[in-house]
């Protein structure tokens, strides 16, 4: 290989799989189920969604089965990595009695094995991105966070059918994969292009012995990243919009939203970049030993904005505002980008279809944008 | 029992328990016979006084606690509701009857006279009220434990609490977080089921999704639940106002947010 652009035959994709599992990986891609297509560990690429492609849109979501041969030709499912990094129920700590009846108290240490994810799109390197942000910061990293992170190979695949509800392009976290990964992978019509962006990454493809990709197969996943760009209909205001939405508070579009507005909390679930969660602990019968557990919570749940005395946010119009409002506005205070990557998960999940984009430019509709 | 505070004081002996039973079908005190092994244990830290399903009777025996199971439904039930409020410290009622009058409590859409005569060949036998109610429609509920039935994990919780003297945490969230946190696919979205997650408050685990069909609320009413956007949504999949009425009109019928919802898409119909 004299390039950095290698091309990976269709019927050798095995060969990486083989290739990660042997050294010492759990390898994870996405598998259809229930319906969606979810990521799963997997022992083989014949487990992987060949032809199967999906319908998104707001609170709507079907898959198709077709004859193409293609294992990628789909938009991302309901989850990605969050899951996987940021477990949605977790042991942190236990404390037991010994037999002098003092309280011990330990790090709970989950085993933690090298994991491969295979299929990770664009947006979602950028939600891990933010996630890495928010979850290793300076002093304050988390250790359950940072053990699985160290240990992700991550195998990204350039999104060529984005959905509907897809925005990544406007958000700029999309459709190519530009950075967070160690090998991407473009699936053409016979095989993918492969790229290394990491030493462990180049390794693979090295020891794969790929030839170089064709100047022909290189123009035709230009073609289809170019495609998946001009194809994506929905769109977010660019830049900082902190002072366009703080402004607007008091905007009659919130109570409008929150007419429509569950409150399940199901759109802050499947946003690969919302970090909150609450902590109880877990004891047991007798009071001898108890766990004290972190899982996810939602600013959408009536306890989140409970402080002692008092819900701060008592209406699903105030918890709607402060989801936004923090989502797209004071993130880039905390964390200085948006904290949105345009996967669109919020508008295909939510099971009204409440849709983000339209929100946001209701709110901002007096022409400040 | 320690008045100032309202709940147990664990410093003194085994607290005194007793589980009643009102119009039910007994199923949320198999939570208790259901624990298997944790039942021992818990035998060691609380003192059943009075639990006729297992065997214990002594109705109006002081407790510190008293679950009472099913609803209000007769006239000598109006009056031993209150007999156990005054014999009890702390009174927690467990299931969709005791809470919001259960599946028995869909007659209050129609004459209990009418029933009577219907269903028996002597009606005059029949001592029913005219609508069934929950428990909190005659006396103070200090806790509200939700299921159809209840789980053995939720009253080994509230017991637990209750044994080392610290309030019992009340589970609020909806249905679809749990799902959420278990990874379950959301069968509304990806296969368009009238789920009543979204109005539906946990406790179950989110059962009925986790084998890929709808939640029907047995849980009852989460809290600031949005009934309007839900049943508009359910009109919207395809569902007649009928349907959405016996939606919400099921289990948990006569929880007010589930009645009102019921309500109005009746009067559609």
């Amino acid at each position: 290989m004299n390039t950095d652009i290698a091309f990976l035959p269709r019927e050798r994709l095995q060969d990486l799989l083989t290739s990660l599992q042997g050294e010492g990986f759990r390898c994870v891609g996405p598998v259809e189920k229930d319906g969606a297509i979810v990521f799963s560990d997997i022992s083989s690429i014949n487990e992987l969604p060949v032809g199967v492609t999906d319908r998104q849109s707001p609170g709507h979501y079907r898959l198709n089965h077709t004859e193409d041969k293609r294992y990628f030709a789909w938009a991302n499912g309901p989850q990605a990595l969050k899951p996987m990094l940021f477990r949605s129920r977790e042991l942190l700590w236990t404390c037991e009695k010994d037999e002098t009846g003092k309280l011990v108290f330990k790090v709970a240490e989950p085993e933690i094995e090298p994991k491969a994810v295979i299929g990770v799109r664009s947006c979602d390197l950028a939600a891990l991105h933010l996630q890495d942000k928010h979850f290793l910061q300076s002093d304050y990293k988390d250790p359950y966070y940072l053990a699985r992170r160290q240990k992700l190979f991550l195998v990204a695949v350039n999104c060529t059918h984005p959905a509907s509800t897809c925005f990544c392009a406007s958000t700029g976290d999309g459709p190519r994969a530009s950075y967070g990964f160690d090998l991407a992978l473009t699936e053409l019509s016979d095989g993918f292009i492969v790229e290394a962006h990491s030493d462990p990454g180049m390794e693979q493809i090295q020891k794969l012995a790929l030839e170089d990709a064709d100047t022909d197969q290189i123009i035709e996943a230009e073609e289809l990243l170019h495609n998946a760009k001009a194809v994506q209909t929905r769109e977010i205001p660019g830049g900082n919009l902190y002072e366009q939405l703080f402004s607007r508070l008091e905007h009659p579009q919130w109570d409008d939203v929150a007419s429509r507005c569950l409150a399940c909390g199901n759109c802050t679930a499947v946003c690969p970049t919302c970090f909150c969660h609450n902590q109880h602990d877990v004891p047991d019968l007798n009071g001898d030993s108890s766990g004290h557990y972190r899982e996810w919570d939602s600013c959408f749940s009536v306890e989140h904005s409970y402080i002692h005395g008092l819900q701060v946010r008592d209406d699903i119009r105030s918890r709607y505002r402060q989801w936004l409002t923090h989502k797209l506005g004071s993130w880039h205070l905390q964390y200085g980008r948006s904290g949105c990557v345009g996967c669109g998960r919020c508008i295909s999940w939510c099971p009204v279809g409440i849709d983000i984009t339209k929100e946001v430019v209701a709110v901002c509709e007096d022409g400040i944008l | 029992m320690n008045q100032k505070t309202g709940y147990v004081d664990s410093s003194s002996q085994r607290i005194k328990v007793a589980v009643h039973k009102f119009s039910s079908c007994d199923g949320c005190q198999l939570a208790f016979l259901n624990m298997g092994e944790p039942l021992l244990g818990l035998s060691q830290l609380v003192d059943i006084r009075h639990f006729a399903e297992a065997g214990m009777v002594d109705e109006l025996a002081p407790v510190d606690v008293a679950f009472v199971e099913g609803s209000v439904s007769t006239t000598a039930d109006v009056d031993r509701i209150q007999e156990i409020r005054n014999s009890c410290e702390i009174l927690i009622t467990i299931g969709a009857c005791a809470n919001s009058g259960g599946i028995q409590a869909l007659r209050n859409y129609s004459s209990v006279e009418n029933w009577s005569k219907a269903i028996y060949a002597r009606p005059e036998y029949i001592d029913s009220l005219a609508e069934v109610s929950p428990i909190s429609a005659h006396v103070r509920v200090d806790f509200e434990l939700w299921g159809c039935p209840v789980s053995t994990r939720q009253i080994t919780n509230v017991l637990r609490s209750l044994v080392r003297g610290v309030p019992p945490v009340r589970e609020t969230d909806k249905i679809c977080q749990e799902c959420k946190r278990q990874n379950i696919v959301c069968v509304m979205v990806a296969k368009g089921e009238p789920c009543m997650g979204p109005v539906t408050r946990t406790g179950c685990g989110a059962l009925c999704p986790s084998i890929g069909r709808d939640c029907y609320a047995c849980d009852g009413p989460a809290t600031d639940i949005n009934t309007d956007a839900l049943a508009q949504h359910f009109h919207d999949l395809g569902l007649g106002a009928g349907e959405i009425a016996r939606r919400f009109a099921f289990i948990n019928n006569a929880s007010e947010e589930f009645r009102l919802a019921a309500e109005k898409w009746r009067d559609d119909e």
